[in-house]
């Protein structure tokens, strides 16, 4: 990836509380990401640090390149320009510590693949080519879907179980992979109630262990009850930080463009009302 | 059915066999990906790519033509790959506008060079000669053991058990990364698995088993082995392990009870003549195919898909 140093840092994220001096260095560091669909860009000069231990929503409107973000900072879509580091070094170097989600809707559902089938799939670091899958494998992935409630449905096709469901079983495989940072496209899209709290205990589960969750998230209602931290983009970042400073109506306004119902009690009551 | 057998079926149905589980190998995958159609295209474009190494080189011999038809392989995929990003086009139609060009193109070539004196035309492109892969030397079964008569089976039976050797042992070897980034791309990017890579490797080891298989058997059957018996496999399991091993079984069912039939059928039925093998092979599959998607056990695809 290459650093476009020249280019003005036009937005800034305003960055609630500088981080103290022996914070753990950030699971992942974006600098000037911009990345591009045709003419338009759909991540423009975005620079951002999420926090090490935290659980951080990326919240924005449809089309803010929430998702965009995401995969670039994976390296599933190459951008235009920009850098990204995972606790400091090149992400090509920390892949192993990292597990991705993706949305249910990139996912081919008519897959010959049971359950179990795609929780093994995040063992491919230890299996590799030709590794057999033994029994302490089975039992890791077996307990793995045991965690997020699915250890009866192992053996099911991955089309032939609820969204919710699914949406379990790819957080299962994102376990199996025994990461130190989980990131997730928008995990409780279109789940059921169910589903929406076994993954949320999971994810802070995750975090009291000592992990990193960064969730692309939708409903802005839920944001303080889940999450610690957000991100708020619109194509360009507008701010990082503890969803009781950077999770304000002002905030919300820059990302949505004022497309929210106005709300005369301020930030506070802005996150109430949602 | 003893020396006849042997000498004059047992070959071509060995070489109809092995060359449809060449196929049928990659096909699994192809069909997964939404990409059937390139073992198609591929099947195609060989076409031009002979009548090439024939001008070229003036001889109907097997290296050269398959280099050539090789070549015209990795001439369409790069065609299809730029049509696809310049005209902003949708691969299906990107590959259906390649390979009907460079078929014609094929056509026209042939009719516009000499061939009249070789065993070189569209009928042999379209169904082969799988009939005229005898085995002169054979004397009944124990020539089977007998290295003298086996140093003269025809040539194409070495050449497609070696390129289903490679094709099986790549699959095998790489089952891995192809099941997964067949299943979930972007999954496997974030491994740092090299996913172009696979795909064009894939597609490769695709054009080697249409290459290898068109010399023997002819397009028609390739097409179809490509995607008939892994579509009627896929409708049989849930599994892709399992799928797999349908898809052989299918593929050999297809070439066994397609030369039996379309050699000895008409002769039950009172008729005179042989039907084309390849023909019949290629409808046995899509008759397999038929069955599967009215009987199948997972043909309904799953009740709850996307919640």
């Amino acid at each position: 990836m290459k650093i476009d140093s020249t280019r003005p840092k036009a937005h800034a994220p305003v960055v609630a509380g500088m981080p103290a001096a022996d914070t753990p260095p950030s699971p992942l560091e974006i600098n000037g990401l911009t990345v591009s669909y045709g003419d338009t860009p759909a991540v423009n000069d975005v620079s951002v640090a999420f926090r090490s231990g935290a659980m951080t929503a990326i919240i924005g409107p449809n089309g803010a390149g929430k998702s965009t973000l995401l995969k670039s900072a994976l390296g599933i879509v190459a951008p235009l320009s920009g850098q990204v580091t995972c606790w400091g070094r090149p992400l090509a170097r920390q892949r192993h510590r990292i597990a991705y989600v993706p949305q249910r809707a990139a996912i081919d559902w008519e897959f010959p693949a049971r359950a179990l089938d795609v929780v093994l799939m995040g063992m491919y670091r230890e299996l590799g080519l030709l590794r057999r899958v033994r029994a302490p494998h089975l039992a890791r992935a077996m307990s793995c879907l045991a965690r997020v409630g699915m250890e009866d449905f192992a053996d099911r096709q991955i089309g032939r179980l609820s969204g919710g469901q699914q949406q379990r079983v790819f957080l299962a495989r994102a376990l199996a992979q025994g990461a130190d940072l989980y990131m997730l496209d928008e995990p409780l899209a279109g789940v059921d109630a169910a589903t929406e709290r076994a993954i949320i205990a999971v994810l802070k589960q995750i975090v009291a262990e000592g992990g990193t969750v960064i969730a692309v998230h939708h409903d802005l209602a839920t944001v303080p009850g889940y999450f610690d931290r957000v991100f708020l983009m619109n194509a360009h970042a507008i701010a990082e930080g503890p969803v009781a400073t950077a999770f304000s109506r002002e905030n919300l306004d820059l990302a949505y463009g004022g497309r929210l119902a106005p709300d005369p009690a301020g930030a506070a009551g802005a996150r109430d009302a949602l | 059915m003893g020396a006849e057998f042997v000498a004059l079926s047992l070959p071509p149905i060995l070489i109809g066999t092995l060359a449809a589980i060449a196929c049928a190998l990659p096909g699994n995958f192809l069909l997964l990906r939404r990409q059937a159609l390139i073992g198609d295209a591929i099947s195609h474009v060989v076409l031009p790519g002979i009548v090439l190494a024939f001008l070229v080189t003036g001889l109907v011999a097997a290296w050269p033509m398959m280099l050539g038809a090789g070549a015209a392989a990795l001439v369409s995929v790069l065609l299809i790959e730029t049509i696809r990003r310049l005209g902003r086009i949708e691969p299906g139609a990107a590959m259906g506008v390649v390979f009907t060009t460079m078929f014609a193109a094929g056509v026209l070539l042939l009719e516009q060079s000499d061939t009249s004196g070789v065993h070189l035309d569209v009928q042999h492109a379209l169904y082969g000669n799988l009939e005229s892969l005898i085995w002169l030397e054979a004397t009944g079964w124990d020539s089977l053991w007998d290295a003298q008569a086996l140093a003269a089976l025809p040539p194409e039976l070495p050449r497609i058990a070696l390129t289903l050797l490679v094709v099986a042992g790549a699959v095998l070897l790489f089952w891995r990364p192809l099941v997964l980034s067949t299943f979930d791309e972007g999954f496997a990017r974030t491994l740092g698995l090299p996913v172009r890579a696979i795909g064009v490797g894939l597609v490769g080891l695709a054009a080697m088993a249409a290459v290898a298989a068109f010399d023997a058997v002819g397009s028609i059957i390739v097409i179809a082995m490509f995607i008939c018996p892994p579509a009627a496999a896929r409708l049989m399991t849930d599994r892709l392990g399992a799928q797999i091993w349908w898809s052989i079984g299918f593929a050999i069912l297809s070439a066994v009870l397609g030369y039996m039939l379309a050699g000895y059928g008409p002769l039950w039925l009172g008729g005179a003549h042989a039907l084309s093998a390849a023909g019949m092979i290629a409808c046995i599959s899509g008759v397999i195919l038929l069955l599967a998607a009215l009987f199948g056990p997972c043909r309904a695809p799953a009740g709850l898909r996307r919640g």
